[in-house]
């Protein structure tokens, strides 16, 4: 009788034991900012997380959605609002303003061309090989929602969700980071 | 068995990280890689790598401007 508890005991604790291992493995970003500059920053992170064998969910909110937009995003299907937005708003990495230094929009091709130069890889790719690696990314259904942007109107594969689904990933990982 | 070269000459973080994990990925435990880079981030990149992800990092040195970095698959 005692050693079967005892076995119950070790297995509880076993389970416990891989619940807080299983943390060790696990990047939860939040992905609010726009900014080209930012949005780098977070793709280089969730690439270098990636690259040590972690599991990495990028939960994409606001801003953020502009830089997972496809290019090709157009306005069909959306209220007079919701348009204006879309046409004020930049679609796709390529397209994305950065924090500073923006001047209208000079300054992320300087910053485009001194990368460049650098042989910096570009947003685009950083996203494309995250996303080779793993990364599951989540866009913000609310923030869609508010803005009029359709599921079709952002690059495939990513999947929807909630605050819910973002914290329960966070509780799940010991690291979690808000760009 | 010989040590599989990779040359990462030219490439910027994370770049780097990320080919030599791609790499390291596919072979088997035991294989050996001698990693080169110009970038001078990737001495501490490399060893905060072989850190998290268990694989050993045998040796590094310095030549110029080029860093060699020998890894021993976990």
């Amino acid at each position: 009788m005692e050693t079967m508890e005892l076995d119950k005991t070790v297995q509880e604790l076993q389970a416990r034991v891989d619940k807080l291992e299983s943390k060790n493995s696990k990047l939860t970003m939040v992905l609010f900012s726009g900014d080209f500059d930012k949005v780098m920053a977070a793709f280089i992170i969730a690439n270098g997380a990636l690259a040590m064998g972690k599991e990495v969910t990028m939960f994409v909110t606001f801003w953020g959605l502009d830089a997972i937009k496809k290019p090709t995003m157009g306005t069909a299907g959306k209220n007079f609002l919701e348009k204006m937005v879309t046409m004020m708003r930049p679609k796709g990495p390529a397209k994305l303003p950065t924090s500073k230094m923006n001047f209208g929009g000079i300054g992320p091709k300087l910053f485009h061309y001194m990368m460049g130069k650098k042989n910096v890889e570009s947003l685009s790719s950083l996203i494309d090989m995250s996303r080779e690696f793993g990364l599951r990314i989540v866009a913000c259904q609310m923030s869609m929602d508010v803005m009029g942007i359709k599921a079709e109107d952002l690059i495939d594969g990513v999947e929807f969700g909630g605050v819910a689904v973002f914290l329960s990933e966070s509780y799940g990982s010991n690291t979690t980071l808000f760009v | 068995m010989a040590a599989q070269k990779l040359d990462f000459k030219g490439m910027s973080c994370p770049m780097p990280i990320m080919k030599t994990a791609i790499a390291v990925k596919k072979a088997a435990s035991g294989d050996v890689f001698e990693v080169v880079c110009d970038d001078a981030g990737f001495e501490p990149d490399v060893t905060a790598w072989c850190k998290e992800t268990g694989n050993i990092l045998t040796n590094v040195s310095k030549s110029g401007k080029d860093i060699t970095a020998v890894i021993t698959k976990k």
